[in-house]
């Protein structure tokens, strides 16, 4: 006798069960305003990312086609992958002097790891991580960029 | 000819994984069958192996932080602090409070965004894809959280040693206040839609049973340990970071079987829910950060330091010559020691069953191999 009892039991459970799930699952359908799922490629253009985001290494130049990089490698020691390459060379200067400035500034997208320790390394604060996220490209060897634009200057006046 | 006349079953082995989705990565199981009874379970590794330990032999201490964001990368945060701790002892710098206290809620959400990640899976494990995005909702909350404060949503490398890269985003109080209100509401959905569920209960009470002496034996930790009554929360047993101020519940259980498991996982979460309310108005004002030098050199000698991650008890253990890199550095990683006692919990259960064992060990494969 008990055993039927319980069976009977267990069967109530199990439907009590399935229709407390139900109810959650009929909640949400009948309030499509509690539906968080963003459209990616159709909100592209008001998709807004947090600015900390750590899209890729860029280096920001001014309106002179100046940046303020002076090629100490303190970033490429830093990076724990060899993702950035400094090339550079030597130049005389106006004055007579030799100093020593950056031919290029390669950046291998594809060995980045987004670890963010290269940006705080930088003493002139000449890189900074952009917030883009798109980095698909059909061939690999696109994703190795020189970060300094041609013909581009070190900014007068950074040491 | 000879009569066969018995139908006495063979033994057999099937291969499950490397490429099975309820492996949750690339782990390869040697079943040996007999009909569905499991007879032996033998994991095989060493699919996703990226020698990160020697690795590290080769990188300074900053550079191994981000490392450790491989392992386990829900819990990425709770492996950067243990780096991070362990480089401090050596260092012998004492970090600020509210450094301290930053790390203890970051790490918080970052257990309740894996336990979320993992009920989602679970259900989906064993055939409820509802619950996979009820999960995945929760956890957008957490993952923008961590976007906003630490510039990424899964490999954050928010610690440095001797602190954090930066100081936390204006938002980030308002947005975690914000997230405990609303996940207080919805967590009591999880019980509505799974742990009370019919279905779910059948396939996972009474399910790979471990008793206490096995788990202490395999070294179990985590919420694997626990719900066999093996206590041994290192937040409460060796308290670091913010631990020793907060009050909360070491969640145990007896039964040692998949819903054990199951609901000391629930249960916690209500746990660090409690933690990050105790402590999200009391962060202290003072410095994000103690200066270390550029580069960073560990006294010579051995340093062990553990912590509590989502799995169960995560160790670095460095040994240092006093260069700027460890002489060998060694992970004590949660899901190796877990993953140990699949066999005990397996055999003598169905093929169906050690899915749902699997699910409750939470397994994270890179941190198995790493
Ligand atoms: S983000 Fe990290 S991996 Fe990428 S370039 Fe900077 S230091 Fe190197
Ligand atoms: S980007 Fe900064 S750290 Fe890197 S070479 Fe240029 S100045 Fe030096």
């Amino acid at each position: 006798m008990k055993e039927i009892i319980q069976y009977f039991k267990d069967i109530a459970f199990g439907i009590k069960s399935l229709i407390k799930g139900m109810r959650v699952t009929g909640h949400y359908i009948s309030r499509p305003s509690k539906i968080i799922t963003q459209q990616y490629p159709e909100n592209k253009e008001t998709l807004q990312m947090f600015d900390r985001f750590r899209g890729e290494v860029v280096m920001p130049h001014d309106e002179n086609n100046e940046h303020m990089c002076t090629g100490c490698s303190a970033c490429e020691v830093v990076c724990p992958n060899g993702t950035i390459e400094i090339i550079s060379k030597r130049v005389e200067m106006e004055d007579g002097k030799k100093q020593k400035i950056i031919d290029k500034f390669v950046y291998h997208l594809q060995m980045c790891t987004m670890c963010g320790l290269c940006i705080p390394a930088c003493p002139t604060d000449a890189i900074v991580m952009s917030n883009d996220f798109e980095h698909a490209v059909f061939d690999r060897s696109q994703l190795t960029k020189i970060l300094n634009k041609p013909g581009s200057k070190i900014m007068p006046g950074i040491k | 000819m000879e009569e066969v006349t018995s139908l006495e079953s063979q033994e057999y082995f099937i291969n499950m994984g490397p490429q099975h989705p309820s492996t949750h990565g690339v782990l390869r199981l040697l079943l040996s069958l007999d009909g569905e009874i499991i007879r032996k379970v033998e994991p095989h590794l060493g699919y996703i192996h990226r020698s990160i330990e020697r690795m590290c032999e080769y990188d300074s201490y900053q550079q191994i932080v981000h490392l450790t964001d491989r392992m386990d990368y829900l819990s990425c945060h709770i492996n950067n602090e243990a780096v991070c701790l362990g480089v401090e002892m050596g260092l012998e710098v004492e970090v600020p409070e509210r450094v301290k206290v930053i790390r203890t809620i970051i790490s918080e959400l970052n257990r309740i965004s894996s336990h979320q990640l993992w009920w989602g899976v679970m259900g989906m494990d064993l055939g409820a894809i509802t619950s996979f995005l009820y999960g995945f909702r929760d956890r957008e909350m957490i993952t923008d959280i961590f976007e906003e404060t630490c510039g990424a949503r899964l490999t954050m490398n928010y610690n440095i040693p001797g602190g954090l890269m930066f100081d936390i985003h204006p938002n980030f109080q308002k947005r975690t206040k914000e997230f405990v209100e609303h996940f207080k509401k919805t967590l009591p959905e999880y019980d509505d839609l799974l742990s009370n569920n019919v279905i779910f209960r059948e396939r996972t009470v009474g399910v790979g049973k471990i008793s206490k002496e096995d788990a202490i034996s395999f070294g179990c930790t985590g919420p694997t340990g626990r719900a066999s009554g093996f206590s041994c929360d290192v937040r409460k047993h060796d308290p670091y970071s913010a631990y020793p101020q907060v009050d909360f519940k070491e969640i145990l259980a007896e039964e040692g079987d998949c819903f054990a498991r199951y609901k000391c996982r629930i249960d916690e979460m209500w746990e660090s829910l409690s933690i990050i309310e105790q402590l999200i108005d009391n962060i202290p004002e003072g410095d994000y950060k103690v200066q270390t030098r550029a580069v960073i050199k560990l006294p010579a000698g051995e340093y062990y330091q553990k912590v509590e991650t989502a799995r169960g008890e995560f160790g670095v253990y460095i040994i240092s010559n006093g260069a700027k890199s460890p002489y060998r550095l060694k992970f004590r990683s949660p899901g190796f020691s877990n993953l140990s006692a699949l066999n005990k919990m397996a055999v003598g259960g169905k093929i169906a069953d050690l899915v749902a064992i699997m699910s409750t060990i939470d397994l994270v494969i890179p941190d198995i191999d790493r």
